[in-house]
């Protein structure tokens, strides 16, 4: 046996298989060196193995098809909304306010701001007042009182080829963004 | 004859092949050693220390706030399997159950149980968390029971969040709403999370609203039925499950450390 020394320094050893023109298979069929290659394929494989699970326990958790109410919805035609009101038909069923005033129709979305809660219309004071924070927000959705950050969102509004109007919940545009410029953010009428 | 018959039933009972069987070592503890292998042999016992010196379960030092988060905890357990037999998480039933567990299912009182032990528990949680700092528990060797702790402590209150849901009612909904809303702002995982904007090629952003750690906590992109779905999983199986691992290796650690309030 050669001791651990000569294996360190490499020193060729005169009884070695290699010296003796033998390859090491020959000789023991696992040595000290391919055991520790063969170790390394094995973690290798184990790290593999446990990442891919993991990586698979994580995906699971995502799911292809959502099972969530539809985003885009038709909201009648532009006559239906009176010129300086806010209409809170969809607001139970999408989460719209619809409002129209003396340029046009834009939607807006109920989720406050601060938490994300709903505030209410309060037609008295021209106001959405949220019950959550106390946040407030104008008719046009900028925020005034309370701890609401930022204004309301609005949705993508445009017109259907009969004339209805459609939102599209799936497109959002932020004031502080300067995204209420977009031609669809506002519904000309 | 005379010495086998002045044997009490107990002893009897103990030197028998059954009681033997159960009992690793057998036969009724008679002195320190055995009384101490008796404990060790039992699975439930081990985690216990073997030996309690009288000053350490003092009440006024201890307050008894760790053994009554257990006990409280156990109290949860049951009551709440016993409410999964009347419990339907989905919307349609949800908070019509809760009515129904409330008004008309024997022992009303069984969800309330469930709900005042929840917040006895974090309240009990806390106030052991309290003496353990000011007795200094927390010093070595016991820093790791502590870190231990910390764990065991954000899961109650876990176990509390996603409890809160299960209801259904304006509070439940809008509690978790803003919960929800809350995981959105995780750095780098939540869509409105700063540095969630780096994580994109282009125009394509990898952290959105159907992606995130928001998404993957309500299972979709809006509250609704996943949601509920989720927290109740989490609420009944996965978070009981992890809480348990550590609460063995919480009361295992107390005994290895030096016991309860002893100094070390």
């Amino acid at each position: 046996m050669p001791d651990g020394k000569s294996t360190v320094t490499k020193s060729p050893d005169p009884k070695s298989p290699a010296a003796l023109g033998k390859t090491t298979k020959d000789v023991e069929g696992l040595n000290r060196r391919s055991f520790f290659s063969w170790l390394s394929f094995g973690w290798v494989g184990f790290v593999a193995a446990t990442g891919g699970f993991f990586t698979m326990l994580l995906r699971f958790l995502f799911p292809n098809v959502l099972f969530e109410p539809v985003q885009t919805f038709r909201a009648g035609f532009p006559d239906d909304y009176i010129i300086g009101e806010v209409s809170t038909k969809w607001k139970d069923k999408y989460g719209v306010w619809i409002i129209r005033n003396d340029l046009g129709i834009y939607a807006l979305s109920t989720v406050c701001t601060h938490l994300g809660c709903t505030p209410n219309w309060l037609s008295s004071s021209k106001k959405f007042k949220c019950p959550c924070h106390g946040s407030g927000f104008k008719a046009t959705g900028i925020n005034f009182e309370g701890p609401a950050p930022r204004p309301l969102e609005r949705y993508r509004i445009v017109l259907a080829d009969n004339g209805e109007i459609i939102v599209d919940k799936t497109q959002k545009y932020q004031q502080e963004k300067g995204q209420w410029s977009d031609p669809e953010a506002f519904l000309m009428v | 004859m005379s010495e086998k018959n002045n044997k009490s039933f107990l002893e009897k009972a103990a030197d028998s092949q059954v009681w033997k069987s159960i009992f690793r070592g057998g036969g009724v503890p008679r002195n320190r050693r055995q009384r101490m292998m008796s404990v060790l042999n039992s699975v439930f016992l081990h985690l216990h220390p073997v030996r309690l010196p009288k000053h350490a379960v003092k009440l006024k030092f201890t307050w008894c706030m760790g053994g009554l988060s257990f006990f409280i905890f156990l109290i949860l357990t049951i009551s709440g399997i016993l409410l999964m037999f009347y419990y339907r998480p989905t919307i349609e039933y949800a908070y019509t159950d809760i009515i129904d567990l409330a008004e008309q299912v024997p022992f009303g009182i069984m969800r309330e149980l469930h709900r005042w032990g929840a917040h006895a528990m974090v309240i009990t949680v806390w106030l052991h968390m309290f003496r353990v700092f000011m007795t200094g528990s927390y010093k070595p060797p016991r820093e790791f029971n502590w870190a231990v702790g910390v764990v065991l402590l954000l899961l109650t209150l876990l176990l509390s969040f996603t409890g809160y849901l299960l209801p259904w009612d304006q509070l439940a909904i809008w509690a978790i709403t803003v919960g929800g809303n809350m995981a959105r702002a995780t750095p780098f995982l939540g869509s409105e999370g700063p540095g969630a904007a780096l994580l994109a090629i282009g125009d394509i952003n990898f952290v959105t609203m159907g992606s995130d750690a928001r998404f993957i906590l309500i299972g979709g992109r809006f509250m609704g039925e996943a949601a509920l779905l989720r927290f109740y999983v989490l609420h009944c199986i996965g978070l009981p499950f992890i809480i348990m691992i550590f609460m063995a290796v919480h009361f295992w650690r107390v005994r290895k450390d030096g016991g309860i309030s002893t100094p070390v």
